[in-house]
């Protein structure tokens, strides 16, 4: 059994969520974790239970919220947009955006906000440029649905995508070093090859971890 | 006749001598108003329930609201109604009474025995009325932390209230950030907006007009200004209910008729209800006492004291918190607990915030709405267990139980 997947059966994580485990591995034991976009908390409890974080948490659901507080995780209702601005400068060691940034409305702007925030930030997003969408798109001429991405282009709350190649340079861009990176497949495992271009091309997912230069 | 006391002299034996217990402060310890003067002597009447254990780290206070009491989890000694908080306080309750020493204790100003208007002034023997200095929530959290300080408790586990209770939960938090671990401050605000000031200035303008308040001597002349105070409590009511939920159990039906009697009886069903809360009120309650809970929330504006910043008021606290709002609540609505909650994420501090959906507006906190308990279970189940409490005996007894 793989360390990742062990920590995983210890932590009772959705075997569908293996990136949870590739994010929750870049965090260091009992540091500060702002997870944004926490969902049910899965990640949080994952943190806290396996690395010892002082794990907290924004959702935007109110169901979502109302789950992890009454599971005992520190949770407020809010939202990546807005709400990342009230926080004081390096209030946290890390700052998670999982499966979030293509959701908001502003992803710049949450990205820095994040290295605010945070010494280091976390973004997990599926790739846009994956072979299997630029085929839909290109051969079919239909705005892609895929596994990962079900919703239709009138109804999905995803609304900047992005390929790792794009947010490789919105990185350069926004002056963030990128400390550690991974593409994942469609199981949700890590790429062997590890080239941009077949990142670019084989990744369903992309997980970063910058933090600010200088 | 009967040899029952009837309900107001019975809620006179409670300003004089409550079915409580009781802490005196004299000369010696008075308390420091906002106002400027001392206050002594002070009476504080309070509940416990529950055991404090040995190191006292189980202590929970529960702030009342504005015409709440220390009577949480038992039958009121007035109104013979059950506590005005049981569906949360209690046996296998979030705030388990197997677990937690919870106390609580009636406000300054109040009139269920801490020492309120309704009191004797030693100075002239006579009730203090309007002589009284104006009470804020600060003077309230004083007094509570005296009567903590008296039960030989440094920090308090939970601080819990709603309301008015939960300024006091704030002002707790801010003035005392030591000795609190964990607030629960629940449908409340930092500070009192204008629409707020403008209902209790209505309620204190009905009582104020009525000639049985005789400004403010009425205890003196035997009298209770009655139908003033059941007017400001009909008033204040509405501001508890949501719009809906009045719709939803009144409508426009009729009291016990079949059509409107072109009078102005009440006709309508929700007339009745708001006479019947207005008149019911008047039973437990003293006017003048009214008064000065409600400038209490007026005058609140916790910002205020951090050089307008609520942000400084937590700044570096180690306090948790778990901040709840209603949906419906339009009296102090989510908005309200979203600023807290956002002072507190720039002060730096741990918060979980939930805001509730239900249609029974600010009332709601008082009611069994299951999301709230769920909450409220989960936010202090860990912060007990980070606090080293032990956990429910259930839960230690369980694996004995599960036998196949």
């Amino acid at each position: 059994m793989t360390d990742d997947a062990a920590s995983l059966a210890r932590a009772r994580v959705d075997k569908t969520r293996i990136d949870l485990v590739l994010v929750a591995n870049m965090v260091e034991q009992n540091s500060r974790v702002l997870d944004v976009g926490c969902g049910d908390g899965a990640l949080l409890r994952l943190l806290m239970e396996e690395r010892g974080v002082d794990a907290r948490g924004i959702e935007l659901s109110q169901r979502g919220v109302n789950d992890c507080v009454a599971k005992g995780l520190s949770v407020v209702q809010g939202d990546a947009d807005t709400d990342l601005a009230n926080y004081p400068d390096d209030a946290f060691d890390y700052v998670i955006l999982s499966q979030t940034l293509q959701a908001t409305r502003q992803p710049r702007k949450v990205l820095e906000n994040m290295l605010r925030i945070g010494r280091h930030a976390i973004v997990s997003f599926p790739n846009f440029g994956h072979w299997r969408i630029r085929a839909q798109v290109a051969f079919q001429g239909r705005m892609p649905i895929t596994p990962n991405l079900r919703s239709s282009w009138y109804e999905t709350p995803n609304i900047h995508f992005c390929t790792i190649r794009d947010f490789i340079a919105l990185a350069a861009e926004i002056d963030a070093r990128i400390e550690r990176g991974v593409a994942l497949d469609r199981f949700g495992l890590p790429l062997k090859r590890t080239a941009p271009w077949f990142w670019n091309l084989f990744g369903e997912q992309g997980v970063f971890r910058l933090t600010r230069k200088g | 006749m009967s040899m029952l006391p009837t309900s107001k002299s019975a809620s006179r034996r409670e300003i004089e001598a409550p079915h409580s217990l009781v802490v005196h402060f004299g000369a010696d310890r008075p308390l420091p108003l906002d106002a400027g003067s001392l206050l002594a002597p002070l009476t504080i009447a309070y509940q416990t329930y529950g055991t404090l254990n040995s190191d006292k780290t189980n202590a929970i206070l529960v702030c009342h609201a504005l015409t709440g009491d220390q009577h949480v989890a038992n039958q009121h000694p007035v109104t013979g109604k059950p506590g005005w908080w049981q569906v949360m306080v209690g046996p296998g309750r979030p705030i388990d009474t197997d677990r937690y020493f919870v106390i609580s204790s009636n406000v300054v100003g109040g009139c269920m025995g801490t020492t309120g208007p309704a009191s004797v002034n030693p100075a002239t023997g006579r009730a203090y009325g309007l002589d009284l200095p104006v009470i804020t929530i600060h003077d309230m959290v004083r007094a509570q932390a005296m009567l903590i300080d008296h039960l030989g408790i440094d920090s308090l586990f939970a601080v819990i209230g709603g309301s008015m209770g939960g300024m006091q939960v704030l002002q707790w938090a801010a003035s005392y950030p030591e000795r609190v671990f964990a607030a629960m401050p629940i449908a409340t605000a930092a500070k009192h907006s204008s629409q707020n000031i403008a209902f209790h200035e209505v309620g204190r303008q009905a009582i104020m007009a009525d000639p049985d308040w005789c400004k403010g001597r009425y205890l003196d002349e035997g009298l209770h200004p009655t139908k003033g105070l059941a007017v400001a409590r009909m008033a204040a009511h509405i501001t508890y209910l949501s719009d809906e939920a009045l719709q939803r159990k009144f409508g426009r039906k009729l009291q016990a008729r079949a059509a409107p009697t072109f009078t102005f009886d009440a006709d309508f069903q929700v007339e009745n209800y708001l006479r019947y809360q207005g008149m019911s009120f008047v039973d437990r309650f003293d006017a003048n006492s009214y008064l000065y809970v409600t400038r209490a929330c007026d005058y609140f504006d916790l910002a205020a004291d951090y050089e307008g910043s609520l942000a400084l008021a937590f700044k570096g606290t180690k306090t948790r918190f778990c901040v709840v709002s209603f949906n419906s609540d339009w009296l102090y609505p989510t908005s309200a607990s979203r600023a807290i909650v956002h002072a507190l994420n720039a002060g730096g501090a741990s918060v979980s915030f939930v805001d509730i959906e239900t249609d029974r507006g600010h009332d709601a906190f008082l009611l069994d709405v299951p999301e709230f308990i769920a909450t409220s279970r989960g936010f202090l189940d860990a912060a007990a267990r980070a606090r080293g409490l032990p956990p429910p005996a259930a839960v230690v007894a369980e694996p004995a139980l599960v036998v196949k």
